[in-house]
């Protein structure tokens, strides 16, 4: 068995270079197939980033009740806090309010003598989820003590909009690829195979078994596309490095605004998923492939 | 371990032979049920020398194929080398051809392998160990005067080296029966002598060799069994015939 083993991979590894044509067109089409594949990732990854960046920007504001007393301010922090769809609550004091508005108005702020923000201690709540602001409100509603609910509904809905939007259509286009991915591999596959047929009829005549008939090609196509998978990464892991450095350094006044996913981040799972589609596919496209061929 | 062979019963016909026909029709579905093969009955005994023959269409490919278990027969019963082959699992095939040596018209060899792996193929899909291979594959190749050349690829043989090659992968695994189907039909009339004299030194040794031809001058020279197909049937069986013309 382990002589058959080591037979058959060998075999495999011959007929890599023994049909370099047959190698050199799945590899293309593993490869050009996984590097699509790989760069609809790295952007839907960004994107996903880029959103999530934004949602945890928007904030809930909450304003108490005049003389309300810290005790039950507390009291809301906690509940609110408590809630799943809380990412951070900060309680901000009314002199904090005033310090950083005052920051905004800069010398025009010098004639203040009291706080004018004296009733502004609020509660700044983040969501993990905008698509949940419109519970929460209802929520807060329903909490005394609780005076005004600053929020803003369009920017939420927008967010919520773009997060589906971008979700349906990765889930969408990774199918779709996947799939095109498959038929494109598997018929380059059919075609290396069947050029081969004579050989595979010539060994059943002979006496092999199915299995050893077949455990040649597999671990040919398995190769095939655990090479034709190393490309794509190898090559998408320099280039997301390069266009990273390209926009930081080029388009520096985006970096306020937008923070890239590192390539160590995205590679740590395009990778493996990379390898094994390819040699996934390589494995059933030349298992079943083969199987067409073996009823000598 | 012995392989399980059904079939074969204790004073049953079969027996005696290493290959058993009996009553065998079988027909081909798109040729409108006219049958290839019509009641047929043989029975080739160990150590024969037999020659079928017959024109094409006659069913000596047929024949050659339900014997190789390629093609199963519509009714009757097909046993070789005590198999039944119309009973046999497809995962038993192997095993059963393993009992065989084939040599074809078109040689069939591997072509981008060498001759000395084109013969060690055979050994090592029955998992022969790599030291017997290294000692079986060269006797063979000396056998069919081919151990001088056993780094070639087969294009850079000629026709009749080529299927000497094939002869000597057939035989490397001690087949007990040696099926050919034209084994001379791309060969000159040298190369022909020379296969066929092979063959005949094969029988000698002790295997049943079976060969498929329309080459009435070998068939005639040869003064060996013949078995005449016209149209699926089987009309003349001569211990020591000649090649019957039409």
């Amino acid at each position: 068995m382990i002589n058959t083993f080591f037979y058959s991979l060998g075999q495999g590894i011959k007929n890599i270079f023994r049909n370099k044509w047959f190698t050199l067109a799945s590899l293309a089409t593993i490869s050009a197939c996984l590097f699509v594949f790989g760069i609809f990732v790295a952007v839907v990854f960004n994107v996903n980033h880029i959103v999530k960046t934004v949602e945890e920007g928007v904030s809930v504001t909450v304003y108490f009740n005049e003389g309300i007393e810290q005790e039950r301010i507390d009291q809301i922090q906690d509940l609110v806090s408590k809630r799943p769809e809380v990412y951070r609550c900060d309680f901000i004091s009314a002199d904090e309010a005033w310090a950083e508005f005052s920051k905004k108005l800069g010398e025009n702020a010098e004639g203040f003598t009291e706080n004018p923000l004296a009733d502004s201690e609020n509660l700044q709540i983040y969501l993990n989820d905008v698509s949940k602001q419109a519970d929460l409100v209802k929520y807060l509603e329903s909490v005394e003590g609780i005076r005004k609910i600053n929020k803003s509904e369009l920017t939420a809905n927008t967010l919520s909009g773009v997060k589906s939007v971008v979700t349906y259509v990765s889930i969408g286009m990774i199918i779709l690829l996947l799939a095109v991915s498959i038929f494109l591999i598997s018929n380059t596959v059919t075609i290396g195979i069947s050029v081969r047929k004579e050989e595979i009829t010539i060994m059943k005549y002979i006496g092999a078994t199915d299995f050893f008939v077949r455990a040649p090609f597999v671990f040919e196509g398995m190769i095939i596309g655990l090479i034709g998978a190393a490309i794509p990464v190898i090559v998408l892991y320099v280039l997301y490095n390069t266009a990273f450095d390209f926009l930081r350094n080029n388009f520096s006044f985006l970096n306020d605004y937008i923070s890239y996913v590192p390539a160590s981040e995205v590679f740590m799972y395009l990778a493996p998923i990379s390898i094994i589609i390819g040699v996934g596919i390589g494995f059933f496209g030349s298992f079943f492939t083969v199987r067409k061929h073996l009823r000598v | 371990m012995a392989p399980k062979k059904k079939g074969r019963e204790k004073g049953d016909d079969s027996a005696k032979n290493v290959i058993y026909l009996e009553n065998v029709n079988i027909a081909y579905s798109d040729a409108n049920g006219v049958p290839a093969l019509m009641n047929v009955n043989l029975k080739i005994k160990k150590g024969e020398f037999v020659f079928i023959v017959g024109d094409s269409g006659s069913g000596k490919s047929t024949l050659i194929k339900l014997l190789l278990r390629e093609l199963t027969a519509d009714s009757g019963r097909v046993i070789v080398n005590g198999y039944d082959l119309g009973s046999m699992r497809h995962s038993k095939v192997p095993k059963f051809r393993r009992s065989l040596g084939v040599v074809f018209q078109d040689f069939r060899l591997l072509k981008d392998r060498n001759i000395y792996d084109n013969v060690a193929f055979a050994q090592r899909i029955i998992m022969r160990p790599e030291r017997e291979i290294r000692k079986n594959v060269p006797t063979m190749l000396s056998l069919v005067g081919l151990a001088g050349k056993y780094k070639a690829k087969p294009k850079q043989l000629s026709g009749g080296e080529q299927q000497r090659v094939a002869v000597a992968r057939a035989l490397v695994n001690r087949p007990t029966i040696l099926l050919a189907d034209e084994p001379t039909g791309n060969l000159d009339y040298r190369n022909t002598n020379d296969i066929m004299k092979l063959l005949e030194k094969v029988n000698e040794n002790g295997t049943t060799v079976v060969v498929v031809t329309h080459n009435r001058d070998i068939v005639n020279e040869m003064q060996k069994r013949v078995i005449t197909l016209k149209q699926g049937v089987i009309v003349s069986d001569e211990k020591k015939g000649a090649y019957i013309d039409d």
